[in-house]
């Protein structure tokens, strides 16, 4: 080894080196690459279902959104973010942050890592972007599959809108790439949420179920009509506003308010989780 | 006492790890590490020597900014920790309490891994690199293998393969060869000898006597999170006295005439008695011995070891747990 021209510091401000180790990191690893089959699974068999049983019953006594589905695909897209977007992403987020910082706790990695040496907050930093990365490609991957499945049984036709008017196939298009990305808004602000439990416990499982005990604290809390005061303030009650998206014309309240009320939790949660991170004893 | 004073080492040595009075209380109150004054000079090989839970790895993760301490200061290669780690820790290789990678990762997709988040490293080397270090511990066939498949043996080797990814001015070792079986610690230490001889300063805790005698140069002696001697090894071995040992049938009357010579510290294990030997010529104790008729079948003095060292200094055996 030539020690001299390794011993001069290169410090390349701006490496990319470990995000890209990172995304490799996440992206080969098995149980993430299943849990990716199971999410682009969801549509392709919301699709399947609703091509077998619709067909006996297309008519006007079907739920408005399998109604809505005769003649569109890209409703079964939106179909499969109604169904996972309060458990499966979630989850998903939440093993994706346990797996970042607590997964590295628990494997003892953490400290190999942190000699290196690698800044505590640079180190955080990548990991949220790589968590973030994921989401956006797992949101996409779902959208892909279906709009793919959905296309494929049911045509692409017009979109019937849940204001009842109908817009064309490629407006359509327009409009779920727009849930896709608010979509991806409210799961990267809730990834947040996910580091900071994964801050304080180096038990992955922990660090998981608590993220998930919180999506469920809140869900309750938006269901109690004695609470409604608070619903403003909640983070998983905008999780399925999106639908606002696909009305005629498009109602951006909701969706406006959803987008800044994820901001203040992302900037509050990630703010609690470096100061976690950056002051704690590593004694794993 | 002032920091300072207590960081400097004997002469005013450059020291490659210095603390003082570096402390590490944990909730409830106890302290793991307490006033503790490290001075490891360049070039040495010290070993860091305590029985279990005297506080060696907590004492090695305060020096790497993994803890941080209660009280005190402490330095590697003259860089204040842990404000300069981003700054000196390249220069450290380093192994903490035993080896940690992903179990689903070859040994070699483990260290590209480490090298990725080290910014300073040129990634067009890398892959030599990592080459370089997995055949320096004897790892290279076992590259592609994954980390769960490893021996015991070859996870300790591929965390110092980690330590060594670099050209490195300090190795930290945190018990580098717990758990090897004989060979596996003979090669380790083979490795750590030839480390020091290329010009590594190298701090190795253990926890066995017998390792930091046969390769460490210095020796730093923890003791309920206190050092409570350190220095060269042969100047240390100095301080405690040398052991008499006679053999004999009548253990009570030998013991008797020690006791009349002057000599210390005399005890009687079975057929053995042993005895501090002091100034006392071993010569004209056997040859009183035979004098008062006393049937002597083995008589020997043995020098000072590091455990009799360390029992002079707290008044208990090593083996304290």
């Amino acid at each position: 080894m030539s020690a001299d021209t390794l011993r001069a510091p290169v410090a390349d401000r701006l490496s990319l080196r470990l995000l890209r180790g990172e995304l490799r990191f996440i992206a080969t690893r098995r149980r993430n690459q299943i849990a990716l089959a199971v999410l682009c699974g969801v549509p392709v068999v919301l699709a399947l279902v609703l091509k077998l049983s619709g067909a006996a019953e297309h008519t006007a006594s079907a739920p408005p959104m399998v109604a809505m589905m005769f003649g569109n695909g890209m409703l079964v897209v939106l179909a499969a973010f109604s169904v996972e977007s309060l458990i499966f992403l979630p989850l998903a987020v939440a093993v994706l942050s346990a797996d970042a910082v607590s997964g590295e706790a628990a494997a003892g990695t953490l400290r190999y890592l942190l000699t290196v040496p690698i800044g505590r907050t640079r180190l955080l930093c990548v990991k949220f972007a790589a968590n973030a990365i994921a989401v956006v490609a797992a949101v996409a991957a779902v959208a892909l599959c279906g709009a793919i499945a959905g296309i494929a049984a049911f045509g692409a036709g017009d979109l019937v809108t849940l204001s009842g008017s109908t817009i064309p196939f490629g407006d359509s298009l327009g409009r779920v790439a727009l849930v896709c990305l608010y979509v991806m808004a409210m799961m990267i602000a809730f990834s947040t949420v996910t580091l900071f439990a994964a801050t304080c416990t180096d038990h992955p499982a922990t660090a998981i179920v608590g993220s998930l005990l919180y999506v469920l604290c809140d869900q309750l809390l938006v269901s109690v009509p004695e609470l409604d005061w608070l619903d403003p303030y909640l983070l998983t009650g905008y999780w399925r506003d999106w639908g606002d998206l696909v009305r005629e014309p498009v109602q951006t309240g909701n969706l406006t308010i959803g987008l800044v009320v994820a901001g203040v939790y992302a900037a509050v949660f990630a703010s609690a989780a470096w100061a976690r991170f950056t002051t704690r004893d590593i004694t794993c | 006492m002032s920091p300072h004073e207590t960081a400097r080492g004997p002469g005013h040595d450059p020291l490659a790890v210095r603390t003082a009075g570096l402390a590490k209380q944990y909730a409830g109150g106890r302290f793991a590490v307490r006033d503790l004054d490290l001075g490891v000079p360049y070039g040495a090989v010290y070993g860091f020597l305590g029985p279990n839970g005297a506080g060696k790895t907590t004492s090695i993760r305060m020096l790497l900014g993994l803890i941080e301490p209660t009280e005190g200061h402490c330095e590697l290669l003259g860089v204040e920790m842990p404000r300069g780690a981003l700054r000196v820790l390249p220069r450290v290789g380093t192994m903490v309490e035993g080896p940690a990678f992903h179990p689903h990762l070859s040994g070699r997709d483990n260290l590209r891994r480490l090298d990725c988040a080290d910014r300073t490293a040129d990634p067009r080397t890398t892959t030599r690199r990592i080459a370089d270090a997995l055949d320096r511990v004897g790892l290279g066939s076992a590259a592609r293998a994954r980390f769960g498949t490893y021996s015991l043996g070859m996870k300790q080797r591929l965390a110092i393969a980690a330590a060594l990814l670099r050209p490195r001015d300090l190795l930290i070792l945190d018990e580098p060869t717990n758990g090897l079986d004989p060979q596996g610690t003979r090669q380790v230490r083979e490795l750590i000898a030839e480390l020091a001889g290329e010009g590594m300063t190298i701090l190795l805790s253990t926890h066995l006597l017998s390792e930091v005698e046969q390769i460490c140069s210095h020796v730093g002696i923890l003791y309920r999170g206190s050092i409570v001697a350190q220095g060269k090894m042969d100047e240390l071995c100095s301080t405690a006295a040398a052991r008499l040992r006679v053999e004999t049938d009548d253990p009570s009357a030998v013991a008797a005439e020690l006791v009349r010579l002057g000599l210390g510290d005399v005890a009687v294990d079975g057929e053995t008695v042993h005895a501090d030997i002091g100034e006392s010529e071993p010569a004209k104790i056997n040859a009183s011995l035979v004098h008062q008729g006393i049937g002597v079948r083995g008589f020997g003095v043995r020098a000072p070891t590091l455990e009799d060292v360390f029992i002079s200094l707290t008044g208990e055996g090593f083996d304290v747990g």
